[in-house]
Protein backbone atom coordinates (compact mmCIF):
# COMPACT_ATOMS: atom_id res chain seq x y z
CA UNK A 1 0.00 0.00 0.00
CA UNK A 2 1.36 3.36 -0.76
CA UNK A 3 0.91 5.99 1.98
CA UNK A 4 -0.38 9.67 0.77
CA UNK A 5 0.57 12.81 1.68
CA UNK A 6 -2.59 13.30 3.33
CA UNK A 7 -2.21 10.61 5.20
CA UNK A 8 1.00 11.39 6.51
CA UNK A 9 -0.34 14.83 7.61
CA UNK A 10 -3.62 12.80 9.78
CA UNK A 11 -0.87 10.98 11.53
CA UNK A 12 1.41 13.92 12.32
CA UNK A 13 -1.23 15.92 14.07
CA UNK A 14 -2.97 13.18 15.73
CA UNK A 15 0.55 12.54 16.98
CA UNK A 16 -0.17 16.54 18.97
CA UNK A 17 -2.11 14.14 20.94
CA UNK A 18 0.24 11.97 22.51
CA UNK A 19 0.04 11.97 26.15
CA UNK A 20 -2.77 14.29 26.83
CA UNK A 21 -5.64 11.36 28.58
CA UNK A 22 -8.50 12.63 29.13
CA UNK A 23 -8.37 15.88 27.67
CA UNK A 24 -11.44 17.29 25.05
CA UNK A 25 -9.65 16.97 21.71
CA UNK A 26 -11.56 19.13 19.59
CA UNK A 27 -10.48 19.60 16.15
CA UNK A 28 -11.93 21.90 13.70
CA UNK A 29 -12.79 20.72 9.81
CA UNK A 30 -12.52 17.45 8.22
CA UNK A 31 -8.35 16.64 8.28
CA UNK A 32 -8.51 17.43 11.39
CA UNK A 33 -11.04 15.30 12.83
CA UNK A 34 -10.04 12.31 11.37
CA UNK A 35 -7.15 13.10 12.77
CA UNK A 36 -8.40 13.18 16.43
CA UNK A 37 -10.46 10.05 15.90
CA UNK A 38 -7.59 8.23 15.00
CA UNK A 39 -5.52 9.31 18.18
CA UNK A 40 -8.30 8.02 20.44
CA UNK A 41 -8.61 4.57 18.32
CA UNK A 42 -4.38 3.98 18.16
CA UNK A 43 -2.81 5.20 20.74
CA UNK A 44 -4.90 7.72 23.09
CA UNK A 45 -7.57 5.96 24.21
CA UNK A 46 -8.63 8.18 26.99
CA UNK A 47 -9.00 11.17 24.90
CA UNK A 48 -12.62 13.16 24.91
CA UNK A 49 -14.23 13.57 21.35
CA UNK A 50 -17.36 15.42 19.96
CA UNK A 51 -19.82 14.63 16.91
CA UNK A 52 -19.21 17.86 15.90
CA UNK A 53 -22.40 18.92 17.33
CA UNK A 54 -23.30 18.52 21.16
CA UNK A 55 -21.98 15.47 22.27
CA UNK A 56 -19.56 13.50 23.50
CA UNK A 57 -19.61 10.09 21.78
CA UNK A 58 -17.63 6.70 22.43
CA UNK A 59 -16.41 4.68 19.41
CA UNK A 60 -14.93 5.50 15.98
CA UNK A 61 -17.59 7.36 14.19
CA UNK A 62 -16.95 8.29 10.42
CA UNK A 63 -16.92 11.88 9.35
CA UNK A 64 -19.63 13.18 8.50
CA UNK A 65 -21.34 9.71 10.25
CA UNK A 66 -24.62 9.71 11.90
CA UNK A 67 -24.41 10.40 15.30
CA UNK A 68 -27.19 9.87 16.31
CA UNK A 69 -25.22 5.89 15.64
CA UNK A 70 -22.81 6.85 18.17
CA UNK A 71 -22.82 6.15 22.23
CA UNK A 72 -23.08 9.49 23.96
CA UNK A 73 -20.75 9.62 27.04
CA UNK A 74 -21.54 13.35 28.02
CA UNK A 75 -23.69 16.30 26.84
CA UNK A 76 -21.00 19.13 25.05
CA UNK A 77 -23.16 22.18 24.07
CA UNK A 78 -21.38 25.06 23.17
CA UNK A 79 -21.81 26.87 26.59
CA UNK A 80 -20.24 23.35 27.63
CA UNK A 81 -17.49 23.72 25.12
CA UNK A 82 -16.64 27.07 26.78
CA UNK A 83 -16.16 25.88 30.56
CA UNK A 84 -14.28 23.39 29.12
CA UNK A 85 -11.55 25.80 27.60
CA UNK A 86 -11.41 27.83 30.58
CA UNK A 87 -10.97 25.15 32.76
CA UNK A 88 -8.28 23.79 30.45
CA UNK A 89 -9.08 20.75 29.86
CA UNK A 90 -8.87 20.77 26.04
CA UNK A 91 -6.68 21.07 23.21
CA UNK A 92 -7.51 22.21 19.90
CA UNK A 93 -6.94 21.69 16.46
CA UNK A 94 -7.60 24.69 14.11
CA UNK A 95 -6.10 26.67 11.20
CA UNK A 96 -4.45 29.11 10.26
CA UNK A 97 -4.44 31.69 7.15
CA UNK A 98 -1.06 32.99 8.26
CA UNK A 99 1.40 32.03 11.06
CA UNK A 100 5.14 33.41 11.28
CA UNK A 101 7.75 32.60 13.16
CA UNK A 102 6.80 33.20 16.82
CA UNK A 103 3.06 31.25 16.44
CA UNK A 104 1.17 34.33 16.23
CA UNK A 105 -1.99 33.46 14.13
CA UNK A 106 -4.08 34.97 11.51
CA UNK A 107 -7.28 33.88 10.15
CA UNK A 108 -9.58 37.02 10.91
CA UNK A 109 -8.68 39.19 8.07
CA UNK A 110 -6.02 40.17 5.20
CA UNK A 111 -5.40 43.99 5.07
CA UNK A 112 -6.37 46.04 7.61
CA UNK A 113 -8.77 44.79 10.66
CA UNK A 114 -10.79 48.26 10.51
CA UNK A 115 -11.50 47.46 6.90
CA UNK A 116 -10.20 44.37 5.46
CA UNK A 117 -9.34 43.79 1.62
CA UNK A 118 -10.44 40.33 2.93
CA UNK A 119 -12.98 39.21 5.68
CA UNK A 120 -12.05 36.02 6.67
CA UNK A 121 -13.35 33.60 9.58
CA UNK A 122 -12.91 36.64 12.03
CA UNK A 123 -11.51 35.86 15.51
CA UNK A 124 -13.74 33.29 16.54
CA UNK A 125 -12.70 31.30 19.21
CA UNK A 126 -8.83 31.86 18.95
CA UNK A 127 -8.19 34.44 21.26
CA UNK A 128 -9.90 32.38 24.55
CA UNK A 129 -8.35 28.87 23.21
CA UNK A 130 -4.39 29.49 23.39
CA UNK A 131 -4.81 31.54 26.57
CA UNK A 132 -6.04 28.56 28.32
CA UNK A 133 -5.06 25.18 26.93
CA UNK A 134 -2.75 23.58 24.24
CA UNK A 135 -3.30 24.52 20.37
CA UNK A 136 -2.28 22.95 17.25
CA UNK A 137 -2.60 24.41 13.92
CA UNK A 138 -3.10 22.47 10.55
CA UNK A 139 -1.98 24.05 7.43
CA UNK A 140 -2.96 22.48 4.51
CA UNK A 141 -0.30 24.96 2.15
CA UNK A 142 2.80 26.25 4.09
CA UNK A 143 3.90 28.10 1.08
CA UNK A 144 1.22 30.62 1.54
CA UNK A 145 0.46 31.08 5.12
CA UNK A 146 3.99 30.90 7.01
CA UNK A 147 4.78 34.99 7.04
CA UNK A 148 7.00 37.23 8.52
CA UNK A 149 4.02 38.78 9.99
CA UNK A 150 0.44 38.60 10.02
CA UNK A 151 -1.71 40.89 9.13
CA UNK A 152 -4.02 40.20 12.13
CA UNK A 153 -3.34 38.50 15.21
CA UNK A 154 -6.16 35.97 16.29
CA UNK A 155 -3.90 34.30 18.34
CA UNK A 156 -0.86 35.17 20.21
CA UNK A 157 2.63 33.51 19.26
CA UNK A 158 5.47 33.47 21.79
CA UNK A 159 6.77 36.57 21.40
CA UNK A 160 3.39 38.55 22.32
CA UNK A 161 2.50 36.23 24.96
CA UNK A 162 6.16 36.85 26.82
CA UNK A 163 5.04 40.77 26.76
CA UNK A 164 2.28 38.95 29.09
CA UNK A 165 2.35 38.82 32.59
CA UNK A 166 3.07 35.46 34.44
CA UNK A 167 -0.26 35.24 35.05
CA UNK A 168 -1.79 35.44 31.67
CA UNK A 169 0.47 33.22 30.34
CA UNK A 170 0.33 30.12 32.36
CA UNK A 171 -1.38 27.86 30.44
CA UNK A 172 -0.11 28.97 26.90
CA UNK A 173 1.32 26.37 24.69
CA UNK A 174 1.37 26.14 20.95
CA UNK A 175 1.99 21.95 20.16
CA UNK A 176 2.79 21.54 17.26
CA UNK A 177 2.03 23.09 13.35
CA UNK A 178 1.78 20.49 10.94
CA UNK A 179 1.44 21.81 7.25
CA UNK A 180 1.56 19.93 3.53
CA UNK A 181 5.48 19.61 4.16
CA UNK A 182 6.38 18.71 8.08
CA UNK A 183 5.77 19.15 11.45
CA UNK A 184 6.93 22.10 13.87
CA UNK A 185 7.08 22.93 17.19
CA UNK A 186 8.43 25.37 19.43
CA UNK A 187 10.81 23.89 21.68
CA UNK A 188 13.71 26.26 21.02
CA UNK A 189 15.36 28.42 23.76
CA UNK A 190 14.14 31.58 22.02
CA UNK A 191 10.58 29.97 21.23
CA UNK A 192 11.00 30.45 17.44
CA UNK A 193 9.37 27.58 15.04
CA UNK A 194 11.29 24.73 14.91
CA UNK A 195 11.33 22.41 12.36
CA UNK A 196 10.13 18.62 13.91
CA UNK A 197 9.82 16.31 10.92
CA UNK A 198 9.64 16.65 7.66
CA UNK A 199 7.43 14.85 5.07
CA UNK A 200 8.61 11.68 3.08
CA UNK A 201 10.66 13.29 0.01
CA UNK A 202 10.32 16.75 1.41
CA UNK A 203 13.62 18.32 2.15
CA UNK A 204 14.63 21.21 4.64
CA UNK A 205 15.37 23.19 1.69
CA UNK A 206 11.94 22.96 0.41
CA UNK A 207 10.55 23.58 4.01
CA UNK A 208 12.90 26.56 4.10
CA UNK A 209 11.91 27.78 0.43
CA UNK A 210 8.15 27.76 1.60
CA UNK A 211 8.60 30.33 4.37
CA UNK A 212 9.40 33.68 4.28
CA UNK A 213 10.96 33.55 7.75
CA UNK A 214 14.31 30.88 8.86
CA UNK A 215 12.75 27.48 10.26
CA UNK A 216 15.20 26.50 13.37
CA UNK A 217 16.87 23.52 13.24
CA UNK A 218 18.25 21.40 16.18
CA UNK A 219 20.03 18.49 15.15
CA UNK A 220 19.10 15.65 12.66
CA UNK A 221 15.89 16.33 11.21
CA UNK A 222 13.67 13.20 11.16
CA UNK A 223 11.11 12.22 8.76
CA UNK A 224 7.44 12.37 9.86
CA UNK A 225 6.29 8.98 11.07
CA UNK A 226 4.64 6.80 8.37
CA UNK A 227 0.82 5.32 9.83
CA UNK A 228 0.71 1.78 11.02
CA UNK A 229 -1.18 -0.55 8.32
CA UNK A 230 -4.12 -0.92 11.02
CA UNK A 231 -3.70 3.29 11.34
CA UNK A 232 -4.20 3.19 7.18
CA UNK A 233 -7.21 1.02 7.47
CA UNK A 234 -8.81 2.90 10.23
CA UNK A 235 -8.17 6.43 8.00
CA UNK A 236 -9.12 4.73 4.46
CA UNK A 237 -11.93 2.34 5.67
CA UNK A 238 -13.64 3.26 9.02
CA UNK A 239 -13.50 7.14 9.16
CA UNK A 240 -12.81 8.52 6.03
CA UNK A 241 -13.89 6.00 3.25
CA UNK A 242 -14.87 8.72 0.97
CA UNK A 243 -11.38 10.35 1.00
CA UNK A 244 -13.07 13.68 1.50
CA UNK A 245 -9.24 14.54 3.65
CA UNK A 246 -7.29 14.74 0.01
CA UNK A 247 -9.88 17.52 -1.32
CA UNK A 248 -8.02 19.97 1.56
CA UNK A 249 -4.52 20.16 -0.80
CA UNK A 250 -5.31 22.64 -3.41
CA UNK B 1 -51.98 35.42 34.10
CA UNK B 2 -51.47 37.50 30.73
CA UNK B 3 -52.02 36.47 27.42
CA UNK B 4 -48.44 37.63 26.02
CA UNK B 5 -49.27 36.46 22.00
CA UNK B 6 -48.31 39.10 19.66
CA UNK B 7 -47.86 39.40 16.19
CA UNK B 8 -44.69 40.27 14.26
CA UNK B 9 -45.78 43.89 13.42
CA UNK B 10 -46.88 44.52 17.16
CA UNK B 11 -43.08 43.25 18.07
CA UNK B 12 -41.73 45.88 15.75
CA UNK B 13 -44.07 48.36 16.96
CA UNK B 14 -42.11 48.44 20.41
CA UNK B 15 -38.51 48.22 18.72
CA UNK B 16 -37.04 51.51 17.82
CA UNK B 17 -34.27 53.18 15.56
CA UNK B 18 -30.66 53.23 17.14
CA UNK B 19 -31.72 50.84 19.44
CA UNK B 20 -29.68 47.78 20.49
CA UNK B 21 -31.22 44.45 19.44
CA UNK B 22 -30.02 41.27 20.59
CA UNK B 23 -30.79 38.12 18.59
CA UNK B 24 -30.91 34.83 19.73
CA UNK B 25 -29.33 31.55 17.95
CA UNK B 26 -26.13 30.82 17.29
CA UNK B 27 -24.60 31.22 13.15
CA UNK B 28 -27.51 29.61 10.53
CA UNK B 29 -29.28 27.69 13.72
CA UNK B 30 -32.66 28.70 15.23
CA UNK B 31 -32.57 32.22 14.79
CA UNK B 32 -35.71 34.13 14.77
CA UNK B 33 -36.13 35.11 10.79
CA UNK B 34 -39.48 36.05 10.70
CA UNK B 35 -39.20 39.11 13.11
CA UNK B 36 -35.59 39.36 11.44
CA UNK B 37 -38.10 39.92 8.06
CA UNK B 38 -40.69 42.19 10.26
CA UNK B 39 -37.67 44.65 10.76
CA UNK B 40 -36.69 44.63 6.83
CA UNK B 41 -40.64 45.21 6.53
CA UNK B 42 -40.71 48.94 8.95
CA UNK B 43 -38.47 51.93 8.86
CA UNK B 44 -36.02 50.96 11.70
CA UNK B 45 -32.64 51.95 11.19
CA UNK B 46 -29.36 51.99 12.86
CA UNK B 47 -29.16 49.37 15.15
CA UNK B 48 -26.76 48.04 17.26
CA UNK B 49 -27.32 44.65 16.78
CA UNK B 50 -25.51 41.72 19.18
CA UNK B 51 -25.59 38.00 18.17
CA UNK B 52 -24.01 34.79 18.03
CA UNK B 53 -24.25 36.13 13.88
CA UNK B 54 -25.45 33.92 11.06
CA UNK B 55 -27.76 35.25 7.74
CA UNK B 56 -30.15 37.60 10.53
CA UNK B 57 -26.41 39.75 10.72
CA UNK B 58 -26.23 39.09 7.22
CA UNK B 59 -29.30 40.11 5.80
CA UNK B 60 -29.84 43.19 7.98
CA UNK B 61 -26.41 44.36 6.93
CA UNK B 62 -27.36 43.59 3.46
CA UNK B 63 -30.23 46.19 4.09
CA UNK B 64 -28.27 48.83 5.53
CA UNK B 65 -30.08 48.67 8.45
CA UNK B 66 -27.05 48.42 11.11
CA UNK B 67 -24.77 50.61 12.69
CA UNK B 68 -22.68 48.52 15.01
CA UNK B 69 -22.23 45.02 15.55
CA UNK B 70 -21.28 43.61 18.66
CA UNK B 71 -21.01 39.86 17.77
CA UNK B 72 -18.85 36.53 18.72
CA UNK B 73 -18.72 35.56 14.75
CA UNK B 74 -20.86 35.38 12.02
CA UNK B 75 -20.98 32.23 9.79
CA UNK B 76 -23.67 30.05 7.91
CA UNK B 77 -22.54 26.69 9.41
CA UNK B 78 -22.34 25.06 5.92
CA UNK B 79 -20.84 28.06 4.30
CA UNK B 80 -18.06 29.32 6.88
CA UNK B 81 -17.95 33.14 5.72
CA UNK B 82 -21.41 35.07 6.07
CA UNK B 83 -21.15 36.60 2.34
CA UNK B 84 -23.21 39.76 2.99
CA UNK B 85 -21.32 40.10 6.53
CA UNK B 86 -18.11 39.67 4.39
CA UNK B 87 -18.92 42.66 2.15
CA UNK B 88 -20.02 45.18 4.96
CA UNK B 89 -16.70 44.72 6.32
CA UNK B 90 -14.70 44.78 3.81
CA UNK B 91 -16.82 48.16 2.46
CA UNK B 92 -15.71 49.52 5.97
CA UNK B 93 -19.24 50.55 6.66
CA UNK B 94 -19.49 49.08 9.88
CA UNK B 95 -18.77 49.53 13.64
CA UNK B 96 -17.71 46.61 15.16
CA UNK B 97 -17.20 44.99 18.68
CA UNK B 98 -16.09 41.57 17.53
CA UNK B 99 -15.55 39.32 21.22
CA UNK B 100 -13.58 36.29 21.49
CA UNK B 101 -16.51 33.75 21.16
CA UNK B 102 -16.34 32.19 24.67
CA UNK B 103 -15.63 35.68 25.58
CA UNK B 104 -19.25 37.03 24.02
CA UNK B 105 -21.62 34.68 26.17
CA UNK B 106 -19.54 36.16 29.23
CA UNK B 107 -21.10 40.02 28.25
CA UNK B 108 -24.42 38.15 27.80
CA UNK B 109 -23.93 36.88 31.31
CA UNK B 110 -22.91 40.24 32.92
CA UNK B 111 -25.82 42.28 31.20
CA UNK B 112 -28.52 38.78 32.25
CA UNK B 113 -26.57 39.05 36.31
CA UNK B 114 -27.04 43.15 36.13
CA UNK B 115 -23.03 43.35 36.70
CA UNK B 116 -20.91 45.64 34.98
CA UNK B 117 -18.63 43.36 33.59
CA UNK B 118 -17.14 38.99 33.96
CA UNK B 119 -13.03 38.82 33.79
CA UNK B 120 -11.29 36.54 31.38
CA UNK B 121 -8.30 35.63 30.14
CA UNK B 122 -9.26 35.83 26.28
CA UNK B 123 -8.73 38.48 24.21
CA UNK B 124 -5.10 39.38 25.84
CA UNK B 125 -2.25 39.79 23.00
CA UNK B 126 -4.75 39.71 20.32
CA UNK B 127 -6.57 42.00 17.93
CA UNK B 128 -9.73 41.80 19.98
CA UNK B 129 -8.17 43.71 22.54
CA UNK B 130 -5.75 46.11 20.37
CA UNK B 131 -8.26 46.71 17.66
CA UNK B 132 -11.32 47.90 20.50
CA UNK B 133 -10.73 50.89 22.25
CA UNK B 134 -13.79 50.09 24.51
CA UNK B 135 -12.42 47.04 25.67
CA UNK B 136 -10.84 47.34 29.16
CA UNK B 137 -9.06 45.03 32.06
CA UNK B 138 -9.37 44.74 35.56
CA UNK B 139 -6.81 43.83 38.12
CA UNK B 140 -8.00 40.90 40.40
CA UNK B 141 -8.36 42.41 43.99
CA UNK B 142 -6.93 39.65 45.71
CA UNK B 143 -3.45 38.26 46.30
CA UNK B 144 -2.71 37.23 42.60
CA UNK B 145 -3.02 41.01 41.35
CA UNK B 146 -3.79 39.07 38.01
CA UNK B 147 -4.80 41.60 35.06
CA UNK B 148 -7.98 40.21 33.01
CA UNK B 149 -9.93 41.35 30.16
CA UNK B 150 -13.27 42.73 31.60
CA UNK B 151 -16.06 41.75 29.12
CA UNK B 152 -18.63 44.77 29.31
CA UNK B 153 -22.16 43.74 29.97
CA UNK B 154 -24.22 43.72 26.76
CA UNK B 155 -26.76 46.07 27.41
CA UNK B 156 -29.40 45.29 25.16
CA UNK B 157 -33.04 47.45 24.49
CA UNK B 158 -34.98 44.32 23.39
CA UNK B 159 -33.84 40.64 22.20
CA UNK B 160 -36.00 38.57 19.94
CA UNK B 161 -35.32 35.01 20.09
CA UNK B 162 -36.71 31.62 18.32
CA UNK B 163 -38.06 28.71 20.60
CA UNK B 164 -39.49 25.21 18.90
CA UNK B 165 -42.35 25.55 21.76
CA UNK B 166 -43.90 27.88 24.01
CA UNK B 167 -46.66 28.52 25.99
CA UNK B 168 -49.03 31.83 26.18
CA UNK B 169 -47.59 32.96 29.07
CA UNK B 170 -44.34 33.26 27.72
CA UNK B 171 -42.42 30.18 28.90
CA UNK B 172 -40.29 28.71 26.38
CA UNK B 173 -38.78 25.07 25.61
CA UNK B 174 -36.10 24.14 23.22
CA UNK B 175 -36.00 20.59 21.29
CA UNK B 176 -33.22 20.63 19.85
CA UNK B 177 -29.39 19.88 20.97
CA UNK B 178 -28.19 23.04 21.99
CA UNK B 179 -29.87 25.94 23.96
CA UNK B 180 -27.07 28.29 22.64
CA UNK B 181 -27.38 31.45 25.25
CA UNK B 182 -30.89 31.91 24.17
CA UNK B 183 -32.03 32.19 27.98
CA UNK B 184 -29.29 34.70 28.79
CA UNK B 185 -30.33 36.63 25.84
CA UNK B 186 -33.80 36.51 27.41
CA UNK B 187 -32.52 37.67 30.84
CA UNK B 188 -30.36 40.36 29.38
CA UNK B 189 -32.98 42.19 27.28
CA UNK B 190 -35.00 45.04 29.07
CA UNK B 191 -37.75 43.77 26.80
CA UNK B 192 -37.42 40.38 25.28
CA UNK B 193 -39.74 38.77 22.08
CA UNK B 194 -40.16 35.33 21.50
CA UNK B 195 -41.30 33.52 18.26
CA UNK B 196 -41.89 29.94 18.63
CA UNK B 197 -42.78 26.93 16.24
CA UNK B 198 -46.05 26.30 18.08
CA UNK B 199 -47.83 28.48 21.10
CA UNK B 200 -48.87 24.90 23.02
CA UNK B 201 -50.92 24.76 26.45
CA UNK B 202 -48.32 24.95 29.15
CA UNK B 203 -49.38 21.22 30.36
CA UNK B 204 -48.03 19.91 26.74
CA UNK B 205 -44.49 20.80 27.31
CA UNK B 206 -43.73 17.60 28.80
CA UNK B 207 -45.27 15.31 25.94
CA UNK B 208 -42.39 16.39 23.77
CA UNK B 209 -39.11 17.03 26.30
CA UNK B 210 -37.71 16.59 29.50
CA UNK B 211 -37.86 19.33 31.90
CA UNK B 212 -34.05 20.14 30.99
CA UNK B 213 -35.71 21.68 27.74
CA UNK B 214 -37.76 24.18 29.80
CA UNK B 215 -34.76 26.78 29.84
CA UNK B 216 -36.71 30.14 29.07
CA UNK B 217 -39.05 31.18 32.07
CA UNK B 218 -41.89 33.42 31.31
CA UNK B 219 -40.59 36.10 33.54
CA UNK B 220 -37.77 37.23 30.79
CA UNK B 221 -40.39 37.17 28.10
CA UNK B 222 -42.80 39.94 27.14
CA UNK B 223 -44.16 39.13 24.02
CA UNK B 224 -44.88 35.65 22.20
CA UNK B 225 -45.11 35.39 17.98
CA UNK B 226 -46.72 32.40 16.93
CA UNK B 227 -44.00 31.76 13.89
CA UNK B 228 -44.47 27.49 12.28
CA UNK B 229 -40.92 28.01 9.88
CA UNK B 230 -39.83 30.95 11.61
CA UNK B 231 -36.36 30.13 11.71
CA UNK B 232 -36.36 29.05 8.12
CA UNK B 233 -33.85 29.04 6.00
CA UNK B 234 -31.82 28.25 9.35
CA UNK B 235 -32.37 25.06 11.39
CA UNK B 236 -34.68 24.64 13.61
CA UNK B 237 -34.48 20.56 15.00
CA UNK B 238 -36.45 18.84 15.35
CA UNK B 239 -38.60 20.50 13.61
CA UNK B 240 -36.63 21.33 10.74
CA UNK B 241 -33.30 21.02 9.45
CA UNK B 242 -31.81 23.73 7.52
CA UNK B 243 -32.90 24.55 4.23
CA UNK B 244 -28.98 24.12 2.57
CA UNK B 245 -30.47 24.80 -0.93
CA UNK B 246 -32.32 28.02 -0.39
CA UNK B 247 -29.16 28.96 2.11
CA UNK B 248 -26.86 28.62 -1.05
CA UNK B 249 -29.18 30.53 -3.38
CA UNK B 250 -29.15 33.29 -0.66
CA UNK B 251 -25.38 33.08 -0.30
CA UNK B 252 -25.16 33.33 -4.14
CA UNK B 253 -26.66 36.86 -4.02
CA UNK B 254 -23.69 38.39 -2.29
CA UNK B 255 -22.10 37.73 -5.54
CA UNK B 256 -24.86 40.10 -7.71
CA UNK B 257 -26.48 43.39 -6.73
CA UNK B 258 -29.37 42.36 -9.06
CA UNK B 259 -29.92 38.82 -7.72
CA UNK B 260 -29.77 40.24 -4.40
CA UNK B 261 -32.14 43.20 -5.02
CA UNK B 262 -34.52 39.91 -6.47
CA UNK B 263 -34.38 37.77 -3.57
CA UNK B 264 -35.05 40.99 -1.08
CA UNK B 265 -38.22 40.88 -3.76
CA UNK B 266 -38.63 38.07 -3.34
CA UNK B 267 -38.55 36.62 -0.08
CA UNK B 268 -38.01 39.61 2.69
CA UNK B 269 -40.36 42.35 1.62
CA UNK B 270 -42.98 39.97 1.29
CA UNK B 271 -46.02 41.15 3.77
CA UNK B 272 -46.67 38.59 5.78
CA UNK B 273 -44.92 35.62 7.55
CA UNK B 274 -47.81 33.28 6.61
CA UNK B 275 -47.39 34.86 3.02
CA UNK B 276 -43.18 33.50 3.04
CA UNK B 277 -44.71 30.39 4.24
CA UNK B 278 -47.38 29.72 1.97
CA UNK B 279 -44.98 30.73 -0.97
CA UNK B 280 -42.28 28.33 1.02
CA UNK B 281 -44.84 25.51 0.50
CA UNK B 282 -45.40 26.44 -3.70
CA UNK B 283 -41.77 26.37 -3.77
CA UNK B 284 -41.42 22.86 -2.01
CA UNK B 285 -44.04 21.61 -4.34
CA UNK B 286 -42.86 22.33 -7.36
Amino acid sequence: MTVTLDEVCVVALAEAFRGDGELLCNPMGPLPVIAGRLARASFEPDLMLTDTIAFAIEGNLPLGGDPSSAVIESYMPFRTVFDQVWSGKRHVLMGASQIDQYGNQNFAAIGSYRKPKAQLLGLRGAPGNLLNHPTTYWIPNQARAFCTSVDVVSAPGYDRIAQLPEASRKHFEIRRVVTDLGAYDFETEDRRMRVRSLHPEVTLEQAQEASAFELAVTGDVEESRLPSDEELRLIREVFDPNGVRKAEFR
Amino acid sequence: MADKRMTEEEVIGELRSGMTLGIGGWGSRRKPMSLVRAILRSDLRDLDIVSYGGPDVGILCASGRVRKLTYGFVSLDSIPLEPHFRLARQAGALDVSEMDEGAFYLGLMAAAHRVPFYPTRAGLGTAMMSENPDLKTVRSPYDDGEELVAVPAFQMDAVILHMNRADAKGNGQFLGPDLYFDDLFAMAGAKTFMSAEQIVPTDQFLSEGSVHTLRIPRSHVDGVVSAPNGAHFTECPPDYERDEPFQSEYAATARDPDAWEQFRKDWLELESHDDYVAKLNERRNK
